[in-house]
């Protein structure tokens, strides 16, 4: 029975630190009342000749000091758990982004090199990863215990859960939302290597192209060029207007849209303008887009974002 | 405490003064169209029985398949279903209900002095109610079953769950509306129906949870059909609700479930609160430290609840404002369930306390609900439950509250009430010999599974890795121990009503309207209507006896 659990995280040596905290709490109240108990049952018990002497009808104080106490134990724990929590919410500017899609009943993670996974995922150590997840089917949940953290994967949206991988090593991978048959089988492992190690790792299962070079292809094939024009530069005239806006740097910046508010073009909007190309229009433009959805699956989504990311990278050197 | 008023203006009803509500009548109609209260808390009491142990059954099977990595049973599928199957009837069939409309139904109109509940026709109907829809989910699941777990997260349930998942939803959709019926005649009787002199603050707390379990029963069972609902036809027509690919939104679903899930936590404890605090003054000899402070945590725990149905969702991709929200609001209605258990502990404090059956009950309930409530604060803490939700750890909490502390609770209430209700008393050795070993039991099944969540292994899980077996298989032995103390009180009980010593009208020597009129009661309840004068618990001091 092994009973300790790796900590290989940044973040997971903290949460443990909040953990520690939590069960030094239960314990000192746990035992304060099973003192009180056990001490109350045995002086108190009837057959007991003690004096009870006289019984204060005044609990009013008692009450609320036992009431203010709570709540001031309460609220720091309260401000512990969600600081820590705020950070799993500011993923650094710089963390390497990995792919992962969920599917009844396997992981399939995709690196920006093009290297593919399932049921395995290799990150560098030491390194920030921001794991941009959806699922295909079902809601999953990506969990890694040995980094103290876990994330709901939901199909149709785009959810990110980020680390720093702090111990070389290999960690067990579940899926913790139940997803049907195999939901027990949906695990898998998560490898930290050094960075060299990753390096190599990259370079031997590289794929001749990249995930962005792989979204070229598939930007051609479906004919996106036909309105959004050759390399995304926007065009292919419809009368008097142009039918589709330019794609080249437009990753991450804002987009004025047809009902005069603006989003943000990220990779949940790119990923919804694919498949639900009526819901977010741009300003200007014709809502004539024809809608992907069933037609690219979500990887090949991944991959067309990727090549529209890798021109805006070209747009802003 | 309750001095009777000999009204000669209250008649006794025809040939009353002798017999009992058991003796009244022998024929099966007598009983399936009963409208007296507790002819119809014994009906349900035969129903919920019968659910506990299927479910029972369920979670034996799931535990019995745990014992191996690689799972004894050997079909997933067919574990899935168990535990689906576990979940649904010892939720909607057994925990929401069971003390409600078996000690709840009995006693309420005997702790108020009321002749029946405000509306004994609506209280039948509500037992045709909930066995309807406790027939139609039993056939969904002996039929096929379906492998949704109880929470029937979409868009696994409307759009990928093979098996009878819209038949399963019809059942608790017809019970739920068992539940509202039973909240809305309690409320109405607690309001209408209670004896002269009886004001709000002399009402037993075991009134008060009822009435704000009967609120949350009102308000929150409408948002559950409504839910359940919206399922169906997403299912069956594949209308866009819940289904991304159809344009709906699978948190949607997760909103609208636990906005009546979570209360429905409270459902379940609030009752074995008002029980304890019933129990522990009796058997402490003693008033209920802070009554009005019970009273009212009672309430607030109610209002609460409806506001904290997002702490199941920390990691389902809600936005950072709403977690901290509901974090806070977390911390805040665990506040009341800490000041009952110190007012349990100060109850006690100077009493003369003594150790019958339903005593022990209470005072393992204090014990495991101080455990689960104390694990409830790990997992409202945003970044632990990061790590601690959805695995084990979560089952073994709401295992603590929900079985160690309830059905303790419910074992409590039972016991207390049996002369009451049955008019005979049970073997006390072999209760307190039970009482002991549930608690015993109890903690072996669950105690593990805190650790396992800890180490990471996940809910739901048909097969696990070989590391965790060791605390599977204790968690597994416990439970055998635990499927025996659930069995014994099933024999004694059952032997105690041909064979037991006749009772009293108040073996414990308790105060309360309940234990004025004879065990078991007459039909009409108080054959003189009675008049109170004082404040519920005044249990003078014992006079000095051997002991």
């Amino acid at each position: 029975m092994n009973l300790w659990l790796p900590a290989a995280s940044s973040n997971a040596p903290e949460t443990d630190r909040l953990l520690w905290a939590l069960l030094l709490m239960s314990c000192v109240v746990l035992a304060l009342v099973f003192t009180l108990l056990l001490r109350y049952i045995v002086k108190y018990r009837a057959t007991s000749p003690l004096d009870r002497g006289s019984v204060s009808q005044k609990t009013w104080r008692l009450e609320v000091g036992w009431t203010a106490a709570t709540l001031v134990v309460f609220f720091g724990l309260f401000v512990w758990g969600a600081d820590l929590y705020v950070r799993l919410f500011q993923p650094p500017q710089q963390a390497l982004k990995i792919y992962v899609v969920g599917k009844q009943w396997m992981w399939k993670v995709e690196h920006a090199g093009g290297q593919r996974e399932i049921n395995a995922l290799h990150v560098p150590l030491g390194r920030p990863v921001q794991l941009l997840m959806t699922s295909e089917d079902v809601i999953h949940d990506f969990s890694i215990p040995a980094f103290r953290i876990k994330h709901d994967v939901l199909p149709g949206r785009y959810e990110a859960l980020w680390f720093t991988a702090t111990r070389p090593g290999r960690y067990q991978l579940y899926c913790t939302q139940f997803c049907g048959l195999d939901h027990a089988k949906m695990t898998g492992s998560v490898v930290v290597l050094s960075q060299p190690d990753y390096a190599n790792w990259l370079a031997r299962n590289g794929d001749d192209s990249t995930l962005a070079a792989q979204g070229q292809a598939l930007y051609m094939r479906y004919g996106c060029s036909g309105c959004h024009g050759g390399n995304g530069v926007g065009g292919g005239a419809s009368g008097s207007t142009v039918r589709a806006p330019a794609l080249v740097g437009l990753y991450g910046s804002p987009v004025a849209l047809a009902g005069g508010t603006t989003v943000i073009a990220d990779d949940r909007y790119l990923h919804d303008s694919i498949v639900m190309p009526q819901s977010e229009v741009v300003a200007g433009y014709e809502p004539i887009m024809p809608s992907y959805a069933g037609q690219i699956d979500e990887e090949g989504l991944l991959k067309l974002i990727a090549y529209i990311q890798s021109l805006a990278a070209q747009a802003n050197p | 405490m309750n001095s009777t008023a000999a009204d000669t203006d209250i008649a006794v009803p025809r040939g009353q003064t002798e017999g009992s509500y058991l003796t009244d009548g022998y024929s099966v109609r007598s009983w399936l169209l009963s409208t007296d209260h507790k002819r119809i808390a014994m009906l349900y009491l035969a129903s919920i029985t019968f659910f506990f142990f299927i479910g029972g059954a369920a979670a034996a099977l799931v535990r019995l398949n745990l014992i191996v990595p690689e799972g004894l049973l050997g079909s997933a599928e067919a574990y899935n279903r168990l535990f689906t199957m576990h979940g649904v009837i010892m939720v909607w069939f057994f925990l929401v209900p069971a003390v409600p409309v078996t000690l709840g139904n009995f006693m309420i109109p005997l702790m108020l002095g009321a002749r029946d509940l405000a509306f004994p026709r609506l209280n039948l109907l509500s037992w045709y109610l909930f066995m309807a829809g406790g027939v139609v989910t039993l056939w969904a699941l002996f039929s096929g079953g379906l492998d949704t777990g109880w929470t029937f997260y979409t868009p696994l349930s409307t759009a990928y769950a093979k098996g009878h998942v819209v038949m399963a939803v019809v059942g608790i959709f017809i019970s739920g509306f068992s539940s509202i019926a039973t909240g809305l005649n309690f409320i109405v009787t607690i309001h209408q129906l209670r004896a002269p002199g009886l004001t709000w603050y002399r009402l037993p707390v075991f009134i008060w949870s009822m009435y704000s379990l009967s609120v949350l029963l009102v308000l929150a069972t409408p948002v559950l059909a409504i839910t359940l609902v919206l399922l169906a036809f997403e299912r069956l027509f594949h209308i866009g609700i819940f289904d991304p690919a159809i344009g709906g939104d699978p948190l949607l679903f997760q909103h609208l479930f636990w906005f009546y899930s979570h209360p429905a936590v409270y459902m379940m404890i609030l009752p074995g609160f008002g029980v304890v605090s019933e129990i522990i003054p009796a058997f402490a000899r003693k008033s209920l430290f802070g009554y009005k402070f019970v009273v009212w945590a009672s309430v607030s725990i109610a209002v609460i609840s409806f506001f904290v149905w997002g702490h199941h969702m920390y990691v389902a991709g809600t936005s950072l404002y709403s977690a901290l929200l509901f974090s806070i609001l977390s911390y805040l209605v665990a506040v009341p369930s800490a000041i009952k258990v110190f007012n349990w502990l100060g109850t006690l404090h100077k009493g003369y306390i003594s150790f019958d059956a339903p005593m022990l009950y209470a005072l393992g309930f204090v014990g495991l609900f101080t455990i689960g409530g104390l694990t409830g604060l790990w997992v409202a803490a945003l970044a632990a439950d990061v790590h601690l939700t959805q695995t084990y750890f979560v089952v073994a909490h709401f295992h603590y509250i929900m079985v160690g502390a309830m059905v303790s609770a419910f074992f409590g209430g039972l016991h207390y009430w049996w002369p009451k209700i049955t008019g005979r008393m049970y073997p006390e050795m072999w209760a307190r010999i039970a009482a002991l070993i549930m608690f015993i039991g109890f903690n072996l099944t669950f105690f593990p599974q805190f650790i396992l969540g800890y180490l990471g292994m996940p809910r739901r899980y048909f097969s696990y890795p070989p590391e965790f077996q060791v605390l599977n298989v204790l968690s597994s032995a416990g439970a055998t121990i635990l499927a025996a103390a659930y069995l014994l009180p099933l024999g004694y009980l059952v032997w105690s009503l041909l064979y037991g010593d006749k009772a009293p009208a108040n073996p414990w020597r308790a105060t309360g309207l309940e234990w004025k009129t004879p065990s078991p009661p007459p039909t009409v309840n108080f054959l003189v209507t009675p008049v109170v004068t004082t404040g519920p618990y005044e249990y003078p001091p014992p006079e000095r006896t051997s002991g």
